[in-house]
């Protein structure tokens, strides 16, 4: 069987290292948090300025002032901080997160990413900190499905899309497989209800099977 | 010279002029200083370059500022959203420019201008097509883009508390933007929540020391 969003967010949360600083992109990376254990010591890093950010707010928790990146009211955890906008980016530029998930319209074979802007003439672009997290933290994990709508896959030789950064990637994990962004290539580590040689035919890109 | 305790909003963004590059903090809703941004709109300074995180959410401050047709251009990172139809609408009939800036260089190139730097070298958009036409460099076997400064004519910001000379702290992550915008304008007015004599704020505490903060109104 394929995975679904909760269970590929549950394998990228076993993969984080205890006591990372990790940042979440907005989306569905956000899920991974809900599957880190409660004794990982994991600090999650908001770029809108918050380290060891606690789980969605509701109720009376609710505060305007207290937000994630997607806007979402949050919660402090024991140990919070705040700091302002130019250190939060500095904190991912400057190689201090060890860590970041990162949605993406597709990753290249190379590890470059595209996840900003689909290159519609009438889309309105936003990048946000996409592009500051993408080249920033040490670890760059891509969450994505690994075919789209009309059944292309993802990971392509090289992006049709804007790309958002060069060479940046370090794992891709999909629905039907996880793949390593490496110097000999990409290696698939695992597959999902699908062989390594199905896989091989509808992926562009030269995969390396996985060791036995 | 310390900072003007104003009585009121229209008090504290008397003067801007027209053509003015204006910074206004907030992320999103948080830090938004929506009476200063209110009282603009009632000043009625026109033909602005206005820089933010955000192009305006719903109908109600910055978003409102655009709809009054007041600003030429929006520098900014991310004007899309689910609330941002006021921008949406402007773009979409070319009634707006957009300068479209990745969120660690528009924070980055702010603080450039507060602390004086001329130009830095950033890895961040290497490659991407909000770097084409940008100078580049290698150091060190990496890719750098050349960045230069954004300053602002103004800059309108929310702070929680301030003290009569001008010393802001700030609440959670509504500080976002304010302490690198107040050091980037020449003109920096803050939104707070309240004003309290000196020497009740904790020294250690204070975010925007008050040499940076020109104007302050209790909100």
């Amino acid at each position: 069987m394929s995975l679904d969003k909760q269970q590929m967010a549950a394998l990228i949360a076993r993969d984080i290292p205890r006591g990372a600083y990790v940042n979440l992109g907005i989306g569905q990376p956000t899920l991974v948090a809900d599957h880190l254990p409660a004794d990982s010591g994991v600090v999650l890093h908001t770029e809108n300025g918050m380290l060891n950010m606690g789980p969605a707010a509701t109720g009376e928790l609710i505060d305007p002032d207290l937000m994630n990146a997607g806007k979402i009211p949050v919660t402090e955890l024991p140990g919070s901080s705040y700091f302002h906008h130019a250190d939060s980016f500095a904190m991912m530029r400057g190689g201090h997160l060890d860590v970041c998930v990162l949605g993406a319209f597709q990753v290249s074979a190379a590890g470059d990413l595209a996840n900003w802007h689909t290159g519609e003439p009438d889309a309105i672009p936003a990048v946000g900190g996409a592009m500051d997290l993408a080249i920033g933290a040490k670890s760059v994990f891509v969450m994505m499905t690994l075919f789209a709508k009309d059944g292309s896959a993802k990971l392509v030789e090289k992006c049709s899309y804007p790309l958002t950064g060069v060479g940046c990637v370090d794992r891709v994990y999909t629905d039907h497989a996880t793949f390593l962004i490496t110097p000999d290539g990409v290696v698939v580590r695992e597959t999902f209800g699908i062989s390594f040689e199905e896989l091989a035919g509808r992926v562009p890109v030269k995969l390396i099977a996985p060791a036995r | 010279m310390s900072a003007t305790i104003c009585d009121s909003a229209a008090e504290a963004v008397a003067g801007i002029e027209d053509g003015s590059t204006v910074l206004i903090g907030g992320f999103g809703m948080a830090g938004m200083p929506v009476e200063l941004v209110d009282a603009l709109i009632g000043q009625g300074a026109k033909d602005l370059t206005v820089v933010s995180n955000n192009a305006g959410n719903g109908d109600t401050g910055l978003a409102a500022l655009l709809a009054k047709g007041r600003v030429r251009k929006m520098v900014c990172s991310f004007p899309r959203q689910s609330d941002s139809w006021v921008f949406d609408g402007l773009y979409r009939a070319g009634k707006i420019e957009l300068d479209l800036v990745p969120q660690g260089n528009l924070a980055e190139r702010m603080r450039a201008a507060g602390a004086g730097i001329g130009a830095f070298y950033c890895p961040t958009g290497v490659g991407t097509p909000l770097a084409e036409g940008k100078e580049v460099r290698e150091i060190d076997g990496r890719t750098y883009v050349l960045e230069y400064p954004i300053r602002g004519d103004v800059a309108l910001i929310g702070a929680h508390v301030s003290d009569r000379m001008g010393n802001l702290v700030y609440r959670k992550t509504a500080r976002n933007f304010g302490p690198v915008m107040a050091t980037a304008a020449e003109l920096v007015i803050a939104q707070v929540s309240e004003v309290v004599e000196a020497g009740r704020l904790d020294p250690e505490a204070i975010v925007t020391p008050s040499i940076y903060v020109d104007r302050v109104v209790a909100g």
